[in-house]
């Protein structure tokens, strides 16, 4: 089976898709002759041409607007926002018109697309390259939501929201574009979107993380099982719509849990999370859930960013505080 | 051309049919007499249907509603020229528009009255839902119009929206796009001369509207858009041009808001009466019927009949609107969609089991 990196994998998915279905049309800036500023779509404008894969204007909301009209007329979009930042100036279409049109229409029209973003820190870029939006967008009514942190998941989970009947908002963790190859089958496959991923069982301790903090939270788990701590890893996958069930199931056998994200801490996601967990697995809990989040402020330009970023070590220390509760 | 003959970088106006009725011979379209009575007639069904949406709105029976008084030509004209396929995509102010394209005025009412159901078009037509964010939907537009382009299928797309839309990044957008891919989109712009307070002129330094398609490189015209022929002129050379390929056009028509921005508004605050007696004398029905009667097309007794038929059909529509049962709360989550997720099931269940503990019983679903 070939090894594939995350946009190996993503370029791959949409390849296979756009072989199968000439409904699915890609536009985006950069995205044809240049094959994307992470080259994502690089050699896909050869072979579908410019009419399948456009090269827009430097446009986010233009390119989000244009997207919802081609859905509607029964096309595939798939845009790409060059960055998750980037992304903000189409929040007033995703917000106000793609979450809504479904519901605004009582289901006469409606937007399958999807909209790829890369986003998180870590790969030292100018201001605006590092944003972690997930809970702005897991806010908004309407869409989904996914966040993949392997090339299996991201080639299974981009098949899937391409042929979602609603609108899929797709982050791709930047920072582990090119970090890793994974074994990633050749042809169609899916991974459900809405369903959370166990990555290692354990029994001590639930840590629940997304995109590329599950290294991070890998090496924690390791770390932690050298000290003889059986942890429980899950990728979260899909932020919307959240897999509940598989998170309480953990927490209701380890009865303790940690939450991992780079985003800022308040009202991050990892808040969802918790609230969650309160509600359905208060009694189960034997410690205080805590949270290894970005901070309250600025994503730092590239000299301060390894202090913003959770790193291993603070998911360890979280890891033992939790336990020692 | 009129698109060709009429410069907007010179303030040319297309005007044919003139307030005191007479018209322009050489350029006066292929509307024979009985299409003109047609469009006399829909002009009026649209005007008395406003002022009972307005009456409506009074009593509580509407929500807020925007008037559509004294833009009825842009309405009828703008449209007579679309085929079944062609897409519309509109703002708030296009209730008629969206009637002449095929929605029943059922459902426009059911729409104001606060169903979302009012927005779930009949199948088949080719009608967007009422847009509110000013201009972000023309976007939607140029996607449409790019499908049609796409699959050759012969459809263009139309959007609707004001002189205040144009100062917002997304009309910009859209105009942009549309040039750049030569797309089957009509930019129809009707300048009302007021976005809610702000005067035409304190919205942009542009002489015109129309002018601003020539720096995307396509067509722009401006219209008189209180003249039904004028505008249907006008949008025949633009459908004309969509349909052969030759890409967008921006038609300006210059029109006048003679209501309130919605009834939540007070216009007497930002403009004197003496300008909205000014442009009742540019009436866009009172031309047509000076027209009609000049050629003798026009009596008190068809006027008179005419009118109770459209008073009829008005009545008729809001009591079928009035009469749709109210929505069970289950509608909220419905239609979010295509399948209900997790969460939206078990929100669903809380408030149902809520309403049921107060006395409220919608427990039921119904059937989707």
């Amino acid at each position: 089976m070939p090894l594939r990196t995350l946009v190996e994998a993503i370029n791959d998915a949409l390849r296979c898709e756009m072989a199968a279905d000439d409904r699915v049309i890609l536009l985006g800036e950069d995205i044809g002759r240049e094959g994307g500023v992470f080259r994502v779509t690089e050699g896909l404008q050869a072979v579908y041409g410019p009419q399948r894969v456009l090269d827009t204007p430097l446009a986010e909301s233009g390119i989000a607007g244009m997207a919802i009209g081609m859905a509607i007329a029964g096309l595939r979009p798939v845009a790409e926002m060059q960055f998750m930042a980037f992304l903000y100036p189409a929040f007033d279409q995703i917000t106000n018109h793609l979450g809504r049109m479904r519901n605004r229409s009582r289901g006469r029209f409606t937007c399958p697309l999807v909209l790829r973003a890369p986003c998180g820190g870590g790969i030292h870029p100018p201001e605006h390259h590092s944003e972690s939006g997930e809970a702005i967008l897991a806010h908004t009514p309407g869409i989904k939501v996914v966040l993949p942190s392997t090339p299996y998941d991201a080639k299974g989970l981009l098949i899937s929201a391409i042929r979602d009947p609603d609108p899929v908002v797709f982050l791709e963790p930047e920072r582990i574009y090119r970090a890793v190859r994974q074994e990633v089958p050749d042809g169609l496959y899916t991974v459900p979107i809405g369903q959370a991923r166990v990555v290692q069982e354990g029994t001590d301790i639930t840590v629940i993380g997304w995109g590329a903090m599950l290294r991070e939270v890998n090496q924690a788990a390791e770390t932690m099982r050298g000290e003889g701590v059986s942890v429980e890893v899950i990728d979260v996958r899909t932020i919307s719509p959240l897999d509940v069930p598989t998170l309480i199931t953990s927490v209701e056998k380890t009865g303790r849990a940690v939450v991992v994200h780079e985003a800022p801490r308040t009202c991050g996601f990892g808040a969802e999370i918790v609230a969650q967990i309160n509600e359905r697995a208060l009694l189960s809990l034997q410690a205080p859930v805590e949270r290894v989040t970005g901070f309250d402020t600025v994503f730092p330009l590239p000299q301060l960013e390894k202090y913003y970023m959770p790193t291993t070590a603070r998911v360890v220390e979280a890891i033992r505080r939790v336990l020692a509760f | 051309m009129l698109l060709e003959r009429y410069d907007p970088l010179k303030h040319e106006m297309v005007c044919i049919l003139a307030p005191d009725g007479s018209c322009n011979a050489a350029l006066r379209p292929a509307l024979d007499d009985q299409h003109m009575r047609e469009v006399y007639q829909q002009m009026w069904l649209l005007r008395l249907y406003d002022r009972k949406a307005v009456a409506l709105q009074r009593q509580g029976r509407f929500g807020t509603y925007a008037q559509m008084e004294g833009q009825e030509a842009c309405m009828i004209a703008s449209v007579l020229p679309l085929q079944a396929q062609d897409w519309m995509v509109t703002t708030y102010r296009e209730t008629g528009a969206m009637w002449r394209h095929g929605v029943p005025l059922k459902l426009l009412s059911l729409y104001w009255m606060g169903n979302e159901f009012g927005s779930q078009m009949p199948e088949g037509v080719r009608v967007l839902p009422i847009s509110i964010p000013v201009g972000t939907h023309p976007l939607h537009a140029v996607g449409l119009a790019w499908a049609g382009k796409y699959r050759q299928d012969g459809s263009l797309a139309v959007t609707y929206f004001g002189d205040g839309a144009t100062s917002e990044g997304d009309v910009h957008e859209a105009m942009n796009m549309a040039g750049v891919y030569q797309l089957p989109c009509i930019f129809f712009c009707q300048n009302n001369q007021y976005a809610i307070s702000i005067p035409r002129h304190a919205q942009t330094a542009s002489p015109t509207i129309a002018q601003k398609a020539l720096a995307y490189g396509f067509p722009g015209v401006l219209v008189d858009g209180n003249d039904v022929l004028a505008i249907y002129a006008v949008m025949c050379e633009a459908v004309e041009r969509a349909r052969r390929g030759q890409g967008p056009t921006l038609i300006e028509a210059y029109t006048y808001r003679m209501g309130a921005h919605t009834t939540a508004d007070d216009p007497t605050k930002y403009r004197e009466d003496a300008e909205v007696e000014e442009w009742k004398s540019r009436d866009p029905l009172l031309r047509v019927q000076r027209y009609l009667q000049q050629r003798s097309q026009w009596s008190e007794t068809w006027e008179q009949q005419m009118l109770a038929e459209c008073t009829a059909t008005v009545e008729q529509a809001m009591a079928e609107a009035t009469a749709v049962p109210l929505p069970p709360p289950q509608d909220m989550f419905r239609y979010m969609y295509a399948e209900m997720t997790p969460q939206l099931i078990e929100q669903e269940a809380a408030l149902l089991a809520s309403l049921q503990h107060q006395g409220e019983g919608h427990a039921t679903p119904h059937a989707r």
